[in-house]
């Protein structure tokens, strides 16, 4: 098959003269679905802005067709077909699916945007790709799931042949993912071409036909899917190969460390999205929640650090109502939290790396001096955690928003692993960061497990469940539907069933999740 | 209190709520278009003040109110054109932009009206003329209603007609929906091709004509006259009303109402022997009550955390 696509040695540096992209060469034929992957900060992104228009290159040139094309914006790279699908979402929330859809490609019927023409044509296009989606419901109102369809019927609607992809999976239930898979086959029955940005290598190994691997900001291989193996594609990634399994020492529960009682929390629209929720955990076990997003788990979270009341119930941390405490009194008795929304609730993300770090522990006399900030001992407390933590940046003075997110989160983890934590609630601790710094964290937690440390875990990453996990508790609708102990022996399909409340576990087995060996 | 509400109920105060209300609604509408497109305009108070000026100019100079009309709402789109400049072309901060162009408004004003009267004050000076008031047939026969809603000045029909045409423009033309793009997803507005800052400028300069006739409607019906810094915060008062009416028309409108309402309320009770130092509160003082309970309601509901 004829190559498409040719990318041949693209360079592009950015400001701070981080080479993003260093001599790179990629080519795509025609109807693959080509799957790039790499670590954050891999240049995989940037790669196929350059390609999309959204970033100019430096040095390389861009041939499609064989014929070298220059694309200034997007719309030069949309009216030669390449549509780009963005992890965040472009879409404008108030408006319908089909006035998304054709968003500033309408046809107009005297003053007026010609809806008439705009449903029919989003219909037919749905029809065609085999999309389920109602033109007229409102976008703000979907499901993950259906937003990432409007964006690919938006990218056909303009015309796109070759559709690029950048995490598609990220934010998506197993389930929803495999209707992606079989969407983005049926485009590729249809001559389509695929670009497929990912770091999970089994996703990629299922769905695509070769795979480009890029570290560092340079184009390590490309191989045939057929002729590599999980593993291969991992150490390829990160330049050494990764172990699958960490070694966990097996230990009875002695205390309870977080309980949570009865809890009910209702909406302003009178839904109950807490509903009755009793759990445990005690010191030295992680418990892992699983669930499809929007079903509690952000307002349990919210509830048990304080940031939300609870209409009824309780949570305590050693035994302790925490009702009436503030988030300065939770973290004084030990609870730490790594957020899921990173980047606006995990850091201030315009000031310093060594100031996120100390953003916990303002009220700490340790880091005064004469009731000044004793910069001298911070700095030096900034520098020994980033060496200990692998935080890539030029100094501890970095701007956080410049790191990549993979650096984002280890700073995060950073500061709440540090401060003495004996409760932890990490919420998507690893989502969207690099499989390096994934399993740094993965292991860090492990560690903490072991020397003593209550964990509650939520993740949408059902491996990631699996691997850290002593107990996983899956929510669905507010309440909890299953306690599962034996964890390694539970299928994912299973796990599924029990998110997607298809099936239930008996009350016995659900009053497990509470743990009420210390009264 | 029963006085009080003798003057509430009277066909005579609905009908002069509905004529004070028209130019908070006039500058509702002009934040509205503006605040839907993404830029929070304060400034609709300074493009009032300098229409209301130059709506009196305009119809000095040409004996015609129309004409005045006319020069009021050209005024208010450059005013909003040199804002839109500033602010999207030269990247500066729109409350500050804001902030120094009514400054200049208030200012220029008095200087322009100095120039021309000698006076500082008032613009009696000028042979200015007022745009009339329109008695709408059948309407006017209606008991009560037509009390209230006929005999109203023309900008005020203007105002309440404005209120729909703006809801379907939002809501159904091309440009309309770029608008609403444009403020809630404008990365998503850049990745369709369209220039951001080009529909803020549009829709700014749109906005320019609603703040020209609300500055129009100011010295040229509601008073016969310009009198220095007589917008006297009403575009300020509209970005409370735009924001409790949650960018919405309709709802934007109704909350202008009750802002007309208790200006009217105002100027009536001085009839009480009620110290007008203190009747004149009533606008403002309602504007932070009810900014206040709105968003501590806003804020319960979204639960903004921390």
């Amino acid at each position: 098959m004829p190559d498409l696509i040719q990318m041949k040695e693209i360079s592009k540096v950015y400001g701070n003269g981080i080479y993003a992209n260093r001599h790179v060469n990629f080519s795509v034929r025609e109807g693959e679905i080509h799957a790039l992957v790499g670590e954050n900060g891999a240049g995989k992104s940037t790669l196929m802005k350059v390609l999309y228009g959204l970033e100019e290159m430096d040095a390389g040139e861009i041939l499609i067709n064989d014929r070298p094309v220059v694309f200034h914006s997007p719309q030069d790279a949309m009216s030669l077909g390449i549509g780009m699908v963005h992890q965040h979402f472009m879409l404008v929330g108030s408006l319908t699916v089909m006035e998304n859809v054709v968003f500033g490609y309408e046809s107009v019927k005297g003053i007026f945007i010609d809806r008439k023409t705009a449903r029919q044509k989003v219909l037919e296009l749905s029809e065609l790709f085999n999309f389920k989606i109602d033109p007229d419901m409102i976008t703000a109102d979907l499901a993950v799931g259906l937003k990432q369809k409007v964006e690919i019927l938006k990218a056909l609607y303009r015309g796109a042949k070759v559709l690029i992809l950048d995490e598609p999976t990220a934010v998506l239930t197993p389930q929803e993912t495999g209707e992606l898979f079989n969407q983005l086959k049926v485009l590729k029955e249809q001559g389509y071409t695929v670009i497929f940005i990912s770091h999970k290598l089994r996703e990629v190994k299922e769905i695509s036909d070769r795979i480009s691997v890029m570290r560092r900001g340079e184009m390590i291989a490309t191989v045939n899917t057929e002729d590599v193996s999980q593993q291969e594609i991992s150490s390829m990634m990160v330049g050494s190969s990764s172990s699958g399994i960490i070694e966990k020492d097996k230990f009875p529960v002695l205390e309870n460390r977080l309980a949570v009682s009865n809890l009910v929390w209702t909406d302003a629209n009178k839904k109950k999205l807490v509903d009755d929720i009793s759990l445990t955990v005690g010191a030295g076990e992680i418990v892992g929640i699983a669930g499809v997003e929007g079903n509690g788990q952000d307002e349990l979270i919210e509830i048990i650090t304080g940031i939300l009341k609870p209409d009824s119930g309780e949570v305590q941390l050693f035994e302790k109502p925490t009702t009436g405490k503030s988030i300065r009194d939770l973290r004084d008795m030990g609870m730490s939290y790594i957020p899921s929304d990173r980047m606006t609730l995990g850091i201030a993300k315009d000031m310093s790396i060594e100031d996120n770090l100390i953003s916990i522990m303002l009220n700490n006399k340790s880091i005064y001096n004469f009731n000044l900030l004793d910069r001298k001992k911070i700095r030096k407390m900034a520098k020994n955690l980033i060496s200990d933590y692998s935080i890539r940046a030029t100094s501890e003075k970095t701007e956080v928003g410049m790191l990549s997110g993979g650096n984002i989160q280890r700073v995060v983890v950073a500061r709440e692993f540090s401060s003495g934590a004996k409760i932890i609630i990490a919420e998507q601790p690893t989502r969207g960061i690099d499989i390096g710094a994934a399993e740094f964290i993965h292991r860090k937690l492990i560690q903490l497990r072991n020397d003593g440390c209550a964990i509650l875990l939520v993740s949408a990453d059902l491996e990631e469940l699996k691997r850290l996990s002593d107990r996983i508790i899956v929510l669905y609708n507010g309440q909890i539907t299953a306690n599962i102990e034996d964890v390694l022996n539970v299928s994912e399909i299973e796990l599924g069933n029990y998110m997607l409340g298809v099936k239930k576990q008996s009350d016995a087995e659900i009053g497990r999740a509470y743990n009420a060996k210390t009264k | 209190m029963g006085r009080v509400f003798n003057l509430i109920f009277t066909v005579d105060f609905i009908s002069s709520v509905i004529r004070v209300t028209t130019p908070i609604l006039f500058a509702t509408l002009a934040v509205l278009l503006s605040e839907r497109a993404g830029v929070v305009n304060i400034s609709v108070e300074g493009a009032m003040l300098i229409s209301a000026l130059m709506g009196v100019v305009g119809s000095a100079y040409s004996g015609s109110p129309w004409i005045g009309l006319l020069v009021a709402v050209l005024s208010g789109i450059i005013y909003s054109w040199i804002l839109a400049f500033f602010h999207l072309r030269l990247g500066t901060d729109i409350i500050l932009t804001g902030i120094a162009l009514n400054l200049l408004a208030s200012g220029l004003t008095v200087f322009v009206l100095f120039l021309l009267t000698g006076d500082k004050g008032v613009s009696t000076g000028l042979p200015s003329k007022v745009l009339p008031n329109l008695k709408i047939p059948i309407l006017k026969d209606i008991p009560i209603l037509g009390g209230i809603l006929s005999n109203q000045n023309v900008l005020t029909y203007i105002a309440l007609v404005s209120i729909f045409v703006i809801n379907i423009f939002l809501d159904r033309t091309r440009l309309g929906v770029y608008i609403r793009a444009a403020g809630e997803a404008p990365n998503a507005v850049e990745t369709a091709g369209k220039s951001v800052n080009r529909i803020r400028r549009t829709a700014l300069i749109l906005g320019g004509i609603f703040a020209g006739c609300g500055g129009a409607f100011m010295s040229m019906a509601y008073l016969s006259m310009f009198t220095k810094d007589m917008v006297a915060g009403r575009g300020f008062i509209a970005l409370a009303a735009e924001t409790m009416g949650k960018g919405n028309p309709l709802l934007s409108s109704i909350s202008a109402l009750l802002f007309g309402f208790a200006d009217a309320l105002s100027n009536n009770l001085q009839l009480f022997r009620i110290p007008s130092e203190i009747t004149r509160i009533i606008p403002y003082l309602l504007t932070v009550v009810a900014l206040a309970t709105y968003s501590g309601r806003m804020q319960d509901k979204d639960r903004i955390p921390m």
